[in-house]
């Protein structure tokens, strides 16, 4: 069976093909060699893997093996493999790779599956419909100015469900096997659930209802608490990890279970309030969001399920059609030639089983990269550009992609987007895109300079140490194939699409602004085997920042370790990065970087200084690590808007602490929860 | 789902032959094959034997796990840093779910230095913290009581930080034996908190908050 599977991909994995390497700290390839190091590949520390090999076998062999020795790095120490004789044992740990599968077999759809719009049965309400069997949410904020009140468009409403599909199909050489994903229109769940084509200035309703099977037994829970990541959204339609519901359930922040939940999606821009407009400020649009499962403390093993999937919103300017005549319009590739892709890492057992171990304090690193929910699919496109909307799902690989051809010849594209919102200007002749979970990118890839029948690859060259959730590790060529493309027809239509040369205005910054604004400091940091943000974990019943509606701050996240990177993901409003160090010195932000993002993946040794606004809503709110193995082990704060100024943090409005106070205490002040002493015991 | 027990297991027979197990003291090698030949098909868990705090012999999974709520965590008698106040706060925890304790929800401590904290020296620890009945102290061979660490996932991947008893886990283990749920709650956070985490796997909690009874009557 094996060997028949094995005919099926040349150059992939063949018998033999892996071997357990004590250098590697893990299994790897017996072939694969170094073709390119990226400039910071050098700074690796020994891997947790080669570390955790040692840890088992070191309350028995730490003395012979000479730890202390061992832990120091060398400078310029640039071959990170060569002091691996110390990992000779965690990788047992490790599951084995997954096995081969078939590539290129499976085809995605040549336009992304679009949720329609429902009639609500019953119609959605301002106060949690309990009687009907909603979920003891808070009242929808702004029910009436934003909902009832004639806006830009009419209300639309969308529903969807969580629910379990028993027979999916990640590649033909796995056995269909059950996932968890969302049920739209037509029956039956899928991984990504549909998408949902949304609009400014409309008035939208998500009810999600919780159709898992309750008595489901393995990882992943069968209660849902579904954020759409990156909206401009009141709190009660936020996801709130501890929001999470089922007909039998309630989290601790809902006052009663319920089968369903209405998420109010108002579709205004950030900075309502202060233009006064009826729609926000446009420069604060968001475009590629994605809706996930935020359930407390089970986040990864119900994402790893397959709990997402996209929701694109769409105003004047980047309005969804390529032949709007609007002069405002953009006229970016659109729908069916604007298409999103979910990337997630996943490792399956000698079975073709997914699996996730639940209480691995690392997590699991898939071997296997799901697309759109399959493993090395094929999208066959035609002879013109594309909007390419690239999501890192997690749980926690990091990518750097890029499109080559078959000879691996690097080709370019057009980076128009980041963590979902388009850029000031587009960036041309790209040939790269890092991701960290969940960062995105929107590029556009003009497919007609290809002859019918040329065949491409979306490539991840970024690797991780076999294993370690931690980071990643370095970028090699060519690099694992993770998608073919295949340029196989004409378009019916001319192409009419572009990509001009401004984008979307950007709110410029204002040093004065700057200069005034509160600092907050976050240390991310590990602490008692997990991990923390200023010495804390996570409680979701308390807030450790209160900050007043409408507040500007500044806020620095820090990491004063060299082992991990963490995507820190800010929910509610979009940041601007001022600026980064990199271990105490000043480093330029990327130009991808200078636009506004919802993920900040901090490096080791280094700081982003973020400028965030709090405007329009109210309520509990979240920033934690979106590596989902650090989120789960309590990488999170709680962080509310008030109304009430007497209710909001006094912060010292003074600069950033210097480089040598790294180490320091935080500065934020809270002033709730006094009783709950800070604890920090590493 | 049992990736980690099997490997557990097969870690003996496969790699540490080869490469280790001269050098492994007999107390692991008996354990290790003790695991291949009785190791609950079931479990996440190695099904050591340990002592309790009351000297009874019971098997970690069989006895203490199987079909069982259960809350986890480390410490050791002799630890000035953080055990103190985390069985402190487990007691509040204890406290807050009363008669669930021994009945639905089974509480669980196991020593970090089963060498020196025998169950005499457990049981002294219970009476001096003024645990109630209901949670167990426990102590086995220091081979098995690392095997079981390492199964209920309390290790750090870095071995300095793995070997320094001042820097040991924090994490209580929660989960449900009976679907297979298995989550962690900070064993320092607000007793609410871990209630909390408890209420989640506990099919019988409909609310998750911590309520007592008065509040619990209130909300129906």
């Amino acid at each position: 069976m094996k060997a028949k599977f094995l005919e099926h991909c040349p150059g992939t994995l063949k018998p033999g093909s892996w071997k357990i390497s004590v250098k590697a700290g893990g299994w790897e390839p017996i072939t694969g060699e170094v073709e390119e190091k990226e400039s910071r590949g050098e700074e690796s520390r020994r891997s947790f893997l080669k570390l955790g090999a040692a840890a088992i076998a070191a309350p028995l062999l730490l003395t012979s093996l000479g730890s202390a020795a061992r832990s120091r790095r060398r400078p310029d120490d640039d071959e990170d493999d060569e002091d691996d004789d110390d990992g000779a044992l965690l990788l047992l740990l490790l599951p084995p790779p997954s096995p081969a599968t078939i590539p290129w077999q499976i085809e995605l759809p040549t336009a992304i599956d679009q949720l329609q719009p429902v009639v609500l049965d019953p119609p959605p309400m301002a106060v949690a419909n309990t009687a009907a069997g909603e979920a003891g949410r808070a009242p929808h904020q702004r029910w009436n100015e934003l909902y009832e009140t004639p806006r830009q468009y009419p209300p639309v409403h969308y529903e969807l469900s969580a629910k379990e599909n028993p027979a999916w199909v990640f590649n033909p050489a796995y056995p269909p096997q059950r996932i968890w994903g969302y049920e739209g229109n037509t029956s039956g769940a899928t991984t990504p659930g549909p998408t949902i084509f949304a609009r400014y200035g409309q008035p939208t309703i998500l009810r999600m209802h919780n159709r898992l099977p309750q008595d489901h037994v393995g990882f992943g829970t069968p209660e849902i608490s579904t954020h759409l990541h990156n909206m401009h959204t009141a709190s009660e339609s936020d996801g709130f990890p501890s929001d999470y519901y089922s007909v039998n359930k309630a989290g601790p922040t809902l006052a009663t279970p319920g089968e369903f939940k209405d998420h109010f999606y108002a579709n205004i821009y950030a900075g309502y309030d202060e233009l006064q407009n009826g729609i926000g400020d446009p420069r604060e649009a968001l475009g590629t969001l994605f809706y996930h499962d935020h359930t407390f403390d089970f986040t990864a093993p119900n994402v790893v399920r397959g709990l997402a999937g996209f929701y694109l919103i769409f105003d004047h300017i980047d309005s969804g059609d390529e032949r709007d005549p609007s002069p405002s319009a953009l006229r970016l590739p659109s729908y069916p030639y604007d298409y999103p892709l979910d990337f997630g890492d996943r490792i399956f057992d000698q079975n073709g089983i997914m699996i996730w171990d639940q209480v691995n304090p690392e997590g699991l690193l898939g071997d296997k990269v799901i697309v759109n929910g399959y493993i090395e699919p094929v999208l066959r496109v035609a002879a013109r550009k594309y909007r390419l909307r690239l999501l890192n799902g997690g749980p926690s690989r990091f990518y750097e992609f890029y499109l080559v051809r078959p000879n691996n010849v690097v080709q370019t594209f057009t980076y128009i987007g980041n963590d979902g919102n388009l850029l000031p200007a587009p960036l041309f002749n790209q040939y790269k895109v890092r991701l960290g979970v969940t960062e995105r990118a929107d590029i556009v890839v003009d497919f007609s300079r290809y002859p019918l029948g040329t065949e491409l690859y979306l490539v991840n060259r970024l690797t991780h140490r076999p294993g370690e959730t931690r980071r990643p590790k370095d970028v090699r060529a060519p690099g694992d194939r993770l998608l073919k493309i295949i340029v196989d027809r004409y378009p019916p239509e001319q192409d009419l699409s572009q990509v001009p040369a401004v984008l979307r205005e950007l709110r410029p910054l204002d040093p004065a602004e700057i200069a005034a604004a509160p600092v907050r400091r976050w240390d991310f940091d590990r602490a008692n085997g997990m991990w923390a943000v200023n010495g804390e974990f996570f409680d979701p019943q308390r807030a450790d920042a209160k900050i007043k509606q409408g507040g500007v701050e500044v806020w620095e996240l820090f990491s004063i370790d060299d082992g991990w990177s963490h995507p820190i993901h800010i929910h509610f409003e979009e940041g601007r990065i001022i600026s980064k160090t990199v271990e105490g010195e000043e480093v330029s932000v990327p130009p991808h970087e200078l636009g506004r993002k919802d993920v900040f993946v901090l490096n080791e040794i280094s700081s982003i200084k973020v400028l965030l606004r709090f405007r329009d809503f109210y309520g509990k709110y979240v920033m934690h690590c979106h590596n989902l193995i650090h989120e789960d082990h309590a990488m999170m704060v709680r962080w509310d808007v008030v109304t009430d100024p007497n209710l909001a943090d006094q912060v010292n409005e003074t600069v950033a602490a210097p480089e040598e106070e790294l180490a320091g205490p935080p500065v934020e002040p809270s002033n709730d929860n006094a009783p709950r002493q800070r604890r920090r015991n590493r | 789902m049992n990736t980690r027990r099997n490997l557990l297991a097969g870690m003996g027979a496969v790699a540490l032959g080869g490469l280790l197990w001269n050098r492994l003291p007999v107390e692991l090698e008996h354990a290790v094959a003790e695991e291949i030949d009785t190791g609950s098909p079931s479990s996440y868990f190695p099904n050591v034997w340990l002592y309790t705090h009351e000297g009874e012999k019971v098997r970690f999974y069989d006895d203490l796990v199987r079909g069982k709520i259960v809350a986890i965590n480390m410490m050791y008698v002799m630890c000035t840093g953080a055990c103190p106040t985390m069985t402190a706060n487990l007691r509040k925890v204890q406290q807050m779910l009363g008669e669930r304790v021994g009945q639905d929800v089974f509480m669980y401590s196991i020593t970090l230095q089963p060498e020196i904290d025998r169950p005499q020296h457990l049981k002294e620890y219970v009476e001096q913290q003024r645990i109630l009945p209901g949670w167990k102290f426990l102590t086995g061979s220091p081979a098995d009581i690392r095997r079981l660490r390492y199964g209920l996932g309390f290790y750090d991947p870095v071995p300095e930080v793995d070997n320094n008893l001042a820097t040991h886990t924090g994490m209580l283990r929660v989960g449900n034996d009976r679907n297979q749920r298995w989550t962690m709650a900070p064993a320092l956070a607000d007793p609410e908190r871990i209630i909390t985490t408890i209420n989640h796997v506990d099919g019988a909690m409909v609310h998750t908050a911590y309520m007592s009874g008065d509040a619990a009557v209130h909300l129906g």
